[in-house]
């Protein structure tokens, strides 16, 4: 057999706080770039004009940009791979002939030959509309999967937690965009979907061996159960990552400019699910379910027995909890076991 | 081999002849080389049942088209306009001699045009953006009263609007019942304002490559209702000259000679291009209002070749390195799951060949997704195996019970995927619909390939008795 993994045994949970902190710092940055640098929208969202073309020998991106002061009109320049550039008049509403027609009027002084690749052109309204039913299909899905992990295990907390995983893949996926410039366009909203399924999958795989452990063994602490359930996944959630990540980074090194900026989108998605699956989904689980007061009493009863128990064996008890602090709070977790259990 | 196994198999083995017999053709088409299969599409022989590919992938025009709602007849409803627009957009299409278009409603007053491998969608815009209303006016001889809006008139650079319609300025200062029409060549004719036959009532229309004064013209009949209307119009303005107004501009105001009923002709300065769409337009009938290009997308031949290119050889190299990857770490297990994965990946094809899907960049993510999953499955079931296998069980039970625990993660986080595609095929547009449909039959397909068919493998190995299954 071989394994990656020999059977672990880490305290995932441990560290919850620097995941916290790492999620925190993340979604600050995320929060500055897109209030300073914002995201570049593609004119699917904003509409207007869009022209690639490819020239038949190498021009310097600066020339390009200075016969392009010509049109009159601010335009975006983006380099598209070899010799083939991007022209984006953005929420230009006037007619794409005209537009085009500008654009190439100044490339021609250039005198450098070239072809007209592509050429698109979206109305204002058609970005609107595409935005707002892009936003409904997304409320509509988290709702649904807060609904339908609710339904299955049991625990309105758990599908919460998962669509804050989910969120969490998404915009860690938006700041790199913000951070690198990339224009999203439809195909990184394909694959902004595309992770969002991963996440849930992820979350689901993890959801799934939790509820079995606590089926398996009803006694076992929420926080035991979650580092156990975490540890058993470890190997699958790896080699699911390893091999899906592995796939992608052949896509984008060598899947040609109609899949480049998929693959990134992908990529950055995936790295950041993988870390998500360990370092959030079950740790906000454990932290909320802390939270809840509803089971306060029956927290004390627990914490009652416990000391009785400290009492008879006066010497194991502080000892234990002294060198294992994990297992001294995994005992005040023992009431958020049974409150998932019902 | 006990029945229910046998039965598995049979499923199995009919489901994958199946599978290859909808796959055939389209293996078939896309082995030949381009320029005959434009050549056969050109002739409508492009088998029903294939995969398509989008626009993005093989090159081509899109254009998203808005019905002016505002200049609909209030005794139309919205859907049989739209209807309506459609059919008689398709009309003109056809007639023009694009292969494969694909013309679809988009929400409620969309409609999206794709014309595959048009490059240059100029002349296709044009043709499906004239709205082609025909009008027949009567010239004013007497344009006393109209002195002040002429002067205007002429004082304007613009005094017409976009549409060809005479800005409110100039018509407020005309007597009732007139209005000023301009001409192909920048003139005008002070005409009445309501037309007393349209071009609704046209039956027909012809091509007639050298007119009288050497121009292509444009000849037509009309129906028994028209023929009649313009018979009274025509026979009550003996001398006076009758203005052929085509989308608010003049082709031609010539004298009425005699009483016209039937059979009449457009002549003008057109091209013979001009002309040849004006038949098209004016056989097919009058668009129920006028249609505005929203969206524009050309996408080059080459492009999309190089697209497709690429984008293919990645995706088989990264394909192939998981199905390496898979053996290498699971040994025959591994091997079982590799099996399921292409099955999965033919599944996808086949199915979507028969809805006759449309490939697209984003379809191919769901494509991914999908059998991202079918993986992850596969490696549930055989860590699950793994974790029983460690704890000494016998073959039988590690088998059993890798499937049966497994289960129940497999199954909710598909059915969660699935969930999120069925809203996205709700609110999604184009694009992210192609995804959700991927991405809904590729789930679909692996709960059947890397469930039911991995386990029938196992079942069918078991029954030589082996020691043990590498894992």
């Amino acid at each position: 057999m071989m394994t990656f993994f020999p059977k672990t045994h880490i305290d995932f949970l441990k560290y919850r706080k620097v995941y916290f902190t790492i999620s925190a710092c993340i979604f600050a940055l995320g929060i500055f770039l897109f209030a300073t640098k914002g995201l570049n929208m593609g004119i699917d969202f904003t509409g207007g004009t869009m022209v690639q073309v490819k020239f038949e020998q190498k021009v310097d991106m600066a020339q390009i940009r200075s016969a392009l002061v010509q049109t009159g009109q601010s335009s975006d320049l983006q380099s598209y791979g070899e010799n083939t550039y991007a022209v984006r008049e953005k929420g230009s509403e006037a007619n794409v002939g005209e537009v085009q027609a500008r654009i190439e009027k100044a490339l021609d002084t250039l005198n450098v030959p070239y072809v007209v690749q592509q050429t698109n052109f979206v109305g204002p309204t058609v970005g609107q509309n595409m935005t707002e039913r892009a936003a409904w299909a997304i409320i509509l899905s988290l709702v649904l999967i807060i609904i339908y992990v609710a339904f299955r295990f049991n625990n309105i907390l758990w599908g919460t937690s998962g669509v804050v995983a989910l969120f969490h893949d998404l915009f860690v996926m938006a700041v790199a965009f913000a951070i690198t410039q990339r224009e999203i366009d439809l195909v990184v909203v394909a694959a902004f979907l595309t992770v969002a399924g991963f996440s849930i999958n992820d979350t689901i795989v993890i959801f799934d061996r939790i509820r079995e452990n606590m089926r398996l063994n009803p006694r076992a602490t929420l926080g035991q159960l979650i580092n156990q359930s975490i540890n058993e996944t470890l190997s699958r959630t790896v080699i699911t990552s390893v091999t899906v990540v592995g796939a992608l980074f052949v896509l984008y090194f060598i899947g040609g400019e109609a899949l480049n900026s998929f693959s990134f989108a992908m990529l950055v998605g995936c790295i950041c699910g993988f870390y998500t699956t360990i370092a959030l989904t079950t740790p906000l689980v454990y932290v909320w379910s802390k939270g809840d007061r509803a089971d306060a009493a029956q927290a004390e009863q627990v914490a009652r027995r416990a000391e009785k128990k400290a009492v008879a064996k006066p010497v194991a008890a502080p000892t234990a909890s002294a060198e294992q602090p994990a297992q001294a709070h995994a005992h005040k977790a023992t009431r958020k076991s049974r409150r998932n259990r019902r | 081999m006990s029945k229910s196994l046998a039965i598995k198999w049979i499923v199995i083995i009919v489901v994958l002849l199946g599978s290859l017999a909808l796959i055939y053709p389209n293996y078939r088409w896309y082995s030949k080389p381009n320029d005959e299969r434009v050549k056969l599409e050109a002739l409508g022989e492009r088998p029903a049942r294939m995969l398509n590919l989008g626009l993005d992938l093989r090159g081509g025009s899109s254009l998203l088209l808005e019905l002016d709602v505002s200049k609909l007849s209030t005794k139309e409803p919205l859907n049989e306009a739209m209807a309506r627009a459609i059919e008689i957009i398709r009309n003109r299409i056809d007639q023009y001699g694009v292969g494969e278009t694909q013309i679809t409603r988009q929400g409620d007053k969309w409609i999206l045009v794709q014309l595959p491998g048009v490059a240059n969608p100029a002349a296709a815009e044009a043709l499906i953006g004239k709205t082609a209303m025909l009008e027949f006016h009567i010239v004013k001889n007497d344009t006393t009263g109209a002195e002040k809006a002429i002067e205007k008139l002429e004082s304007m650079e613009e005094p017409y609007d976009q549409d060809g319609v005479l800005k409110p300025e100039i018509a407020q200062l005309l007597p009732e019942g007139y209005t000023i029409f301009r001409t192909k060549d920048g003139g005008y004719y002070v005409a009445d304002k309501t037309a007393k036959v349209t071009g609704a009532d046209l039956e027909n229309a012809r091509l007639t490559m050298y007119g009288d004064n050497g121009y292509p013209e444009v000849a037509f009949s009309f129906n028994a209702e028209g023929a009649k209307k313009f018979g009274q119009l025509t026979g009550a303005n003996l001398g006076k000259q009758l203005a052929i107004v085509l989308d608010n501009t003049i082709q031609s105001a010539p004298v009425v000679q005699s009483r016209i009923t039937k059979d009449g002709r457009i002549s003008g300065t057109f091209t013979l291009e001009e002309a040849k769409q004006l038949t098209i337009v004016l056989k097919a009938g009058a668009l129920p209002a006028p249609v505005h290009v929203i969206e524009k997308k050309t996408i080059g031949p080459t492009l999309g070749e190089d697209s497709i290119k690429s984008g293919l050889g990645a995706s088989l190299y990264a394909l192939l390195g998981i199905l390496v990857f898979m053996i290498i770490y699971y040994k025959w297990a591994g091997f079982i799951a590799d099996i399921a994965l292409v099955l999965n990946l033919v599944l996808m094809v086949a199915i979507m060949s028969y809805f006759s899907a449309t490939l697209t960049v984003p379809g191919i993510a769901g494509i991914i997704l999908s059998l991202a999953m079918a993986i992850d499955a596969n490696v549930l079931i055989i860590e699950r195996m793994r974790e029983e296998k460690l704890l000494g069980q016998p073959i039988q039970t590690i088998i059993q019970l890798g499937y049966e625990k497994a289960w129940s993660a497999i199954f909710d986080s598909n059915i969660t995927t699935i969930i999120v595609g069925c809203c996205l095929l709700q609110f999604g547009t184009g694009p992210v619909k192609g995804f959700a449909v991927t991405l809904i039959i590729g789930l679909t397909v692996s709960l059947f390939t890397a469930v039911f068919v991995t386990r029938a493998i196992y079942e069918l190995v078991l029954t030589s008795n082996p020691k043990e299954i590498s894992l």
